[in-house]
């Protein structure tokens, strides 16, 4: 199976019809309409960086509400004209910036911008295939993204406002255009938006799939993919089961917005008349939203922890601890991310009982969890460690994923979440373990990748930098949340001055906003950085981090392909890092055993008993060798 | 050095054929979540659930449906046996008997409507079945396109490779419609 990429390059080079090798590529077929997945991937993150900047700024204009609810900006008022009458953001805004703030870093940022773009990138290049299985359906994924991210964008030039249920869109909020005035175009926009959206990820999801199954080079069995691919892989996986449901949940959604059908509604007034609707359930929804909703969540970090896991072995210069634990926990994570949805329900009127079976599965979750992060811990225990860009961000997922995880233990419990949720103890806890750990691992994979992508390397002090400002910038912004949270300060609220026991919080309040503000402003040496280096950095070298793993061996310029010649054959597992007895601290995958005798283990093997007869027979050689040159 | 062909993505069918798979089960996925709905949707309260009889329509559909899986396979056959003008026929036969599947469909649900059982309703059990029938209808009509592609390329110079590649991913596909539909059917019956 994992040769056809092979016998069919080789079958095909004396077909007639193969003409279309290599042409001059113009402008659009190169850089726009591109079917090269590794230009696919730049799309990917050149447009998911340019929402996660405007994702960053909604939340500055909302923590400049928070931060000062009684103060006027004239300033705003010039920017954004009747949504900021008198330099004061309007409640129907500030309710818009939290849900396109939300939809954008979660749909547009972590899941599009994240495996989106590393999904592209790394699969051919990490399995040696030439390219993904079908590179159309490539291009069509990315454009399909393209769209969601401008009809999204374009919900802000509407007259009633962009969608202002919160990224969760429940209904009735979010099914009456009459209840709040982001319900009307702006939510049918948010709609179609996300239609588009989902089309994109399933259409991405099932490519991914598919690539890593059928089109591995010779050599790569399951057991020998790196990581990352084990992680892209399930996250395509829960994508592929869970997309669809909203799909479901959203076209239900719409019926009842604009056919009047009563799947969610039941029961309502909406300024003293009674509505038509009747006998729906609004917590259909929920169920249909959250059974996408919660393996959402680990779409949006399971591709940062297959990155961390690669960046932390190269830079540890030790092999992954536990590579068979993190891919069984990776499977554990995938496995159960399907049956902890109704942890999102506690309190909206789920039986008792229920909510004890989901209140134990989540728990479970802490189990793989715990095991990933004890084996990052364990791999960069005694390591030699480089710290790099890239490895800095990885450790901070690392330490992002474990604070922001044991508070997760907290809301998994379905008596504490009574009193825990809605609160800013639940905007804490997934800030810190989705929302910074997986920035984290997104621009830890940009460091670490950057020299594949574009040939040319990041500078490093700038990424020390934006590193210090970006961790430390975001403890400042969420750890006091937790407080707030227990005291019972709600989420999603416009202002804390009217009410009497959150006023004591203001001040933390401000203190946030001004953290958060400077952790913007660190972003600025990342995008600098970043463009900058596009055409004035330092130019890469093939190999730059001394890496095992494929993408390394192809050429630093670009070619349709990948590979000028054959795909080069995988002999062994991707960490062989500081192997003793090799004279360097890195084995690329494509070096057979034959040529490394002086390092290999009994266990390299696999109960090979030729190639184990070989070894012993050359350490024999070796050792009489040595016998013979010291008696001389 | 770039004289190598690299173009693998125009003829490597298997793995195309695996995305097929792929897409049948987010279909799948789709469905499963759509019935689910219903089932916790009607176990919430005893006044909902169907209170109609569904409409003989749908037996019409069954069959039509189920004749269009044994014609695909005919033309599948035909295409094995490269006998492109019979596959062409099977083929029109498949598209047309699924243009009658969806009038059959459409006749349905005015059947439904006309007892008292309308698309806007206070019992959403009785809108899901609109929901079902609309979205399988959409399947089929996707179906539809596949076939026309299939034959309009047949009818093209491609190899017998290609052609027994769409062949095999169209005809799959349209047998997944037909348990699909089958699927929905019994359900609702279950259901009634």
């Amino acid at each position: 199976m994992s040769s056809t990429a092979i016998n069919h390059t080789l079958e095909h080079s004396g077909h007639s019809h193969d003409d279309h090798g290599h042409h001059e590529q113009s402008f659009l077929t190169k850089y726009v309409f591109s079917q090269d997945h590794k230009m696919i991937a730049k799309q990917f993150l050149i447009t998911g960086i340019i929402m996660a900047v405007i994702g960053m700024l909604l939340s500055i204009l909302f923590r400049i509400q928070l931060g000062w609810p009684d103060q006027s900006f004239p300033l705003m008022e010039t920017f954004l004209g009747k949504w900021a009458e008198g330099g004061r953001i309007k409640p129907d805004f500030y309710l818009s910036l939290v849900t396109i703030h939300g939809t954008i870093m979660v749909f547009f940022v972590l899941t599009a911008g994240l495996s989106g773009t590393f999904s592209n990138l790394l699969i051919p290049l990490q399995i040696g295939a030439r390219d993904m299985a079908s590179p159309i359906a490539n291009m069509i994924s990315f454009w399909f993204f393209f769209i969601a991210c401008v009809i999204m964008m374009a919900s802000f030039f509407v007259e009633s406002g962009p969608a202002s249920a919160g990224w969760t869109i429940y209904p009735p909020l979010s099914a009456l255009p009459t209840a709040i005035s982001g319900s009307g175009t702006g939510m049918t926009l948010w709609l179609i938006s996300m239609v588009f959206f989902i089309a994109s990820s399933l259409i991405g999801a099932l490519n991914y799939i598919t690539t890593i199954l059928n089109m591995r080079t010779k050599g790569m069995d399951l057991w020998k993919m790196p990581l990352t691919i084990w992680a892209l892989f399930l996250t395509a996986i829960l994508g592929t089961l869970s997309f669809p449901v909203l799909v479901a949940g959203v076209v239900l959604l719409i019926f009842d917005r604009s056919v009047g059908t009563s799947f969610y509604l039941s029961d309502l007034v909406v300024q003293g008349q009674v509505l038509p609707q009747q006998g729906g359930s609004p917590i259909l929804f929920q169920h249909l939203f959250w059974f996408l909703g919660h393996p959402e969540v680990y779409i949006v970090i399971m591709p940062a922890l297959g990155i961390t896991s690669e960046v932390i072995a190269t830079n540890a210069r030790k092999p992954i601890f536990g590579y068979h634990a993190m891919v069984y926990s990776l499977i554990g994570i995938t496995v159960l991310s399907f049956i902890v949805w109704g942890h999102h329900m506690f309190v909206t009127g789920m039986s008792p009982f229920l909510g004890g079976v989901f209140m134990i599965t989540t728990l479970i979750i802490a189990v793989p969890s715990a095991v990933k992060t004890f084996n990052y811990l364990a791999t960069l225990w005694r390591g030699n460690i480089r710290f790099t860009p890239a490895m800095l961000f990885a450790i901070g997922l690392v330490s992002f994923f474990i604070s922001g995880g044991l508070t997760g233990i907290f809301l998994g419990n379905a008596a504490l979440d009574i009193n825990l949720h809605d609160t800013y103890f639940v905007v804490a806890h997934f800030h810190l373990v989705m929302g910074s750990a997986a920035i984290c691992g997104m621009l830890c994979g940009v460091y670490h990748w950057y020299p594949k992508m574009f040939g040319r390397m990041m500078d490093d002090k700038l990424g020390y930098l934006h590193f210090w400002f970006t961790f430390i910038g975001a403890y400042l912004v969420f750890f006091p949340m937790h407080f707030m949270g227990l005291d019972g300060v709600p989420r999603r609220y416009y202002a804390f001055t009217e009410f009497e026991f959150m006023k004591e919080w203001l001040t933390v309040n401000t203190f946030v906003s001004w953290a958060a503000i400077i952790a913007a402003l660190g972003q600025v040496a990342f995008l600098w950085n970043f463009f900058y280096s596009i055409w004035y950095g330092k130019k890469a070298t093939q190999n730059p981090w001394q890496s095992n793993t494929l993408e390394w061996t192809t050429p630093v310029e670009h070619l349709h392909g990948n590979w000028p010649g054959e795909i080069p054959t995988v002999y062994r597992w991707p960490y062989d890092y500081s192997k003793p007895g090799h004279h360097e601290d890195f084995i690329l995958q494509t070096i057979p055993f034959s040529e490394t005798m002086s390092s290999n283990f009994p266990h390299d093997f696999e109960g090979n008993p030729e190639a184990e007869r070989i070894q012993l027979e050359w350490q024999k050689n070796q050792e009489a060798e040595r016998l013979a040159a010291n008696k001389a | 050095m770039a004289q190598v062909p690299l173009r693998q993505d125009t003829e490597n069918y298997k793995p195309k054929k695996f995305l097929m798979w792929l897409f049948i089960i987010t279909s799948c996925m789709l469905f499963a979540a759509l019935t689910s709905a219903y089932i916790v949707y009607t176990g919430g309260d005893p006044s909902r659930g169907i209170k109609v009889k569904l409409p003989v329509e749908f037996i019409y559909s069954t069959v039509l449906i189920v004749i269009s899986s044994i014609t695909m396979h005919l033309a599948f056959k035909a295409a094995q046996s490269m006998d492109g003008a019979k596959q062409r026929v099977f083929l029109a036969v498949t598209a047309i008997l699924g243009l009658a599947f969806f009038y059959s469909q459409y006749s349905a649900w005015n059947a439904l409507f006309e007892a008292g059982a309308p698309f806007v309703n206070s019992n959403a059990s009785e809108s899901f079945i609109y929901v079902f029938s609309a979205f399988h209808v959409i399947h089929i009509f996707a179906g539809i396109c596949m076939i026309i592609y299939t034959m309009i390329r047949q009818g093209s110079k491609i190899t017998q490779a290609r052609n027994m590649f769409h062949m095999d991913v169209t005809a799959l596909f349209w047998h997944f419609l037909d348990i699909l539909w089958i699927y929905l059917y019994v359900f609702l019956l279950l259901n009634q």
